[in-house]
């Protein structure tokens, strides 16, 4: 690192140190990962599948979270940090929902119809709730300098793990609901439970991808994240823009909130800034802003996390916070912009 | 930018600078020792009915934990206030602080030697037991270490980066500590249950005198003694925050809050200043730690250590008035007395007012109330309680880009505008006369460029 830091900042030098030897660090890291892969896979090929398996599943879940960050981040270059704890919110709803209300214990077939339900209600939830968000608060700040959207997102999350922390709704401790997996389990994983994330994501995704890239609202979304007031001068209504994509990344949470409450079956007030520093360094991961990028970077996030988890050579879930930070760490130095993304400088 | 434009107030002559400056240490000797005083020799001689509902509103225990809070406002304020650096995971120093006490000041439970230094307990103890005061420095130290590990790789990034990096470094030093009982085999820090039993504050030759207890312990009667040693560490802050800012450093710190570019365009060096904004914060932080373990807990476990904490310090900070010491920490006393007593002795008297069950539900609501808090102040009050006058202009300025895209025409419509609204009929009227007096010139002068096209 301190060499790093020295051959960055020496000006007097001709040849310059600090990005050949950045270059290649980043290389040795990526070797690195690249060597600990292989070690599990030919130490216990069977145990890396099921974790690689549980990997995808978890995977796709960050996926949809990190698209709401990403897309949040790249309209309006803010880090919504309540958004983790709205998908905490909708878990708990997801789980009243299903379990109290429509009586949903041993899942099977005859359940889908509940998963559907459950779904369009927890992603009204999640829209509508971040669209408030947006219209009461962030809206206000728009003009304001960096730092009060950031804190007001960070009010907003200490709002949200509040309301779930009351004893009515859920309580400050982890709280397990009696939802039972049936059907094949395949190294551990079950595969309905695979199924069905794949099933209700993969369409979720697509759709996304849809709208931002061939709709008109779309060609809104990223005209307005280039540029606001040459959007607005091209007649594109960019607070309702704005908005639309606080209501579309609040429905993924939303989503995924179901998701996540049905695969674990248990609903907890932290699950939000836990899952959301997952998925945000996901996002950062892929490139921020960039739709592909979220959903690729989810995915290898999940996959390292649950090898790690359950692989041969792993430290265990005890640590899963820790390399999913040490991941983000070694990003920011190496490779700030991510997979897909495009190396940026500050603007002036 | 309306800081630059601001009339500039002409500098004090250097005999009163001075003077000003000695001002304040004697006010907060004089209060330090007053509360002292008040809770040492007066309030137990009152009656009740006076003494009662001071005691009640605010015990000695919850003054201790406000003047330990204020360490930690004031070491955040240092990195957000000054720097302008978001840090959302503060709590890492402080628990790091507080483990640097339990390592140094407590009973082992996998030690096998004894070391004492001036410790507070009889010397047949076995483990480490380092004097108070000692154990602060190391702990600043570490905690400044750790601050630009942390600090070296991110500082380089833009500012979200880095309240995000924070928060999940928050996160990681708890899961550090709470899988502390099994690292490679070791057990590094108890684990789960953490350290227990840190040694009192120790009072060196004034317990020697016999006048005070050898070692404050957390009766009530030693808690008196407390709000002079955790004044002292209050006071010593507020002086190295206050002469900090006026040297070199604090104004390199205000330049790049206010604009990083111009900043670094003036040779302010960013990065090594941005990394001593977040050292001599983590010096704070560390300090406040090891106040919190061995002076009002004496015990740390990792489950005191979460993101809550970071935002509350924030909150503290953003609420008293980002920058300004004394907004700063009377924002931490409001926040910690709210926190530990204040919701709770507020249920109370509204229970003995209108008979509702306040007393044990409000202290439960206290997240939703400080996220209510903070988002309400970021609408309204951007500036906090006592803004510091550079703050109060920077936070309702729009940043860099938004100006430049709003361009300086929507500030001259803004100054149009407001002319238009406070203008009157006669100055109406003069305005339309000089306009005819002018307009002559102007039908004269377009058919002629007519003719030249």
């Amino acid at each position: 690192m301190a060499t790093l830091v020295v051959g960055g900042t020496k000006r007097k030098a001709k040849v310059r140190l600090g990005p050949v030897v950045e270059r290649a660090l980043g290389f040795v890291v990526l070797g690195l990962v690249a060597i600990w892969l292989i070690a599990n896979i030919v130490s216990d090929p069977n145990r890396f599948l099921g974790s690689a398996l549980v990997g995808l599943q978890n995977g796709l879940l960050y996926a949809l979270v990190a698209l709401g960050y990403t897309m949040v981040y790249g309209i309006i270059e803010l880090i919504n940090f309540a958004h983790g704890d709205l998908f905490m919110l909708s878990t708990i709803v997801a789980a009243g929902l299903m379990v109290s209300v429509m009586g949903v214990g041993q899942l099977g077939v005859g359940t889908i119809l509940p998963l559907i339900v459950a779904l369009i209600v927890c992603m009204a939830f999640g829209g509508f709730i971040n669209v408030s968000a947006e219209f009461l608060a962030y809206r206000r700040l728009r003009s304001a300098p960096k730092l009060a959207p950031l804190m007001t997102a960070v009010g907003l999350s200490f709002i949200f793990r509040g309301i779930a922390q009351q004893d009515y709704v859920n309580g400050s401790a982890q709280k397990n609901w009696a939802v039972v997996w049936g059907g094949p389990v395949v190294e551990g994983v079950f595969v309905y439970k695979l199924l069905m994330v794949i099933v209700v994501t993969v369409p979720l995704l697509l759709a996304m991808t849809y709208i931002v890239s061939k709709t008109k609202v779309g060609k809104a979304m990223r005209a307005v994240a280039q540029d606001q007031d040459g959007a607005r001068l091209m007649g594109i209504n960019v607070n309702g823009t704005i908005s639309f994509v606080f209501a579309l990344g609040g429905a993924l949470a939303g989503a995924a909130g179901v998701l996540y409450f049905l695969v674990q079956t248990q609903t907890y007030y932290d699950t939000g800034t836990q899952l959301g520093l997952i998925a945000f360094t996901a996002a950062v991961l892929g490139g921020i802003g960039n739709l592909t990028g979220a959903v690729v970077g989810g995915l290898a996030i999940g996959i390292i996390q649950s090898i790690n988890e359950g692989g041969a050579y792993g430290l265990g879930s005890n640590w899963s916070q820790s390399v999913v930070f040490l991941i983000l760490i070694v990003l920011m130095v190496f490779k700030p912009e991510g997979i897909f993304g495009r190396p940026t400088t500050e603007k002036v | 930018m309306a800081t630059s434009t601001a009339p500039r107030t002409s500098a004090p002559s250097p005999s009163r600078r001075s003077l000003s400056h000695y001002r304040w240490p004697i006010g907060y000797v004089v209060v330090i020792v007053g509360l002292f005083l008040l809770y040492h020799f007066i309030l137990p001689n009152l009656v009740t009915q006076v003494s009662g509902p001071v005691t009640a509103w605010l015990p000695v225990a919850t003054l201790n934990e406000c003047l330990m809070w204020a360490i930690m406002a004031l070491g955040l304020n240092v990195v957000v206030g000054y720097a302008g650096l978001l840090d959302l995971g503060y709590v890492a120093f402080w628990a790091l602080g507080g483990y640097t006490a339990g390592w140094l000041m407590a009973a082992p439970f996998n030690w096998t030697w004894d070391f004492h230094l001036f410790g507070a307990v009889a010397k047949t103890y076995p483990g480490t037991h380092i004097t108070f005061w000692l154990v602060i420095l190391i702990a600043g130290v570490l905690c400044a270490i750790l601050g630009l590990i942390i600090g070296a790789p991110t500082l380089r990034l833009r500012g979200d980066y880095l309240a995000l990096v924070t928060l999940g470094f928050g996160e990681v030093i708890t899961q550090f500590f709470r899988n502390s009982n099994d690292i490679a085999g070791r057990n590094l820090a108890g684990g789960d249950g953490g350290i227990s039993i840190i040694d009192p504050i120790g009072t060196g030759p004034f317990g020697a005198t016999g006048l005070v207890p050898p070692g404050l312990s957390n009766g009530a009667q030693d808690n008196v003694y407390k709000i002079l040693v955790l004044g002292l560490l209050v006071g010593a802050c507020l002086f190295i925050s206050l002469r900090i800012r006026e040297g070199r450093l604090g104004r390199a710190w205000l330049a790049i809050r206010e604009d990083e570019l111009a900043a670094s365009m003036m040779g302010v060096p960013l990065v090594r200043t941005k990394l001593l904004a977040y050292a001599v914060g983590a010096f704070f932080g560390g300090i406040g730690g090891v106040a919190n373990a061995a002076g009002i807990t004496g015990a740390v476990s990792p489950s005191g250590f979460d993101f809550g904490k970071s935002v509350l310090v924030l909150l503290m900070v953003v609420l008293g008035g980002m920058g300004n010491v004394w907004g700063v920490t009377v924002g931490a006393f409001l926040l910690a007395w709210l926190n530990s007593n204040g919701l709770k002795q507020i249920g109370v008297q509204l229970d003995s007012w209108f008979g509702t069950t306040l007393t044990a539900t409000l202290p439960r609501y206290n997240y939703i109330i400080l996220g209510l808090l903070l988002v309400l102040m970021m609408l309204y009050r951007r500036e906090g309680l006592i803004p510091e006058k550079r703050t109060k202009a920077l936070m309702n300025t729009p940043s860099r880009t938004e100006m430049e895209s709003m361009g300086a025409e929507s500030l001259e419509a803004a100054a149009e505008t407001a002319a238009v609204e406070k203008a009157d009929a006669k100055t109406d009227a003069g305005i339309a006369a000089s306009a005819a007096a002018v307009s002559p010139v102007l039908d004269e002068s377009t058919p002629k460029r007519e003719d030249r096209s």
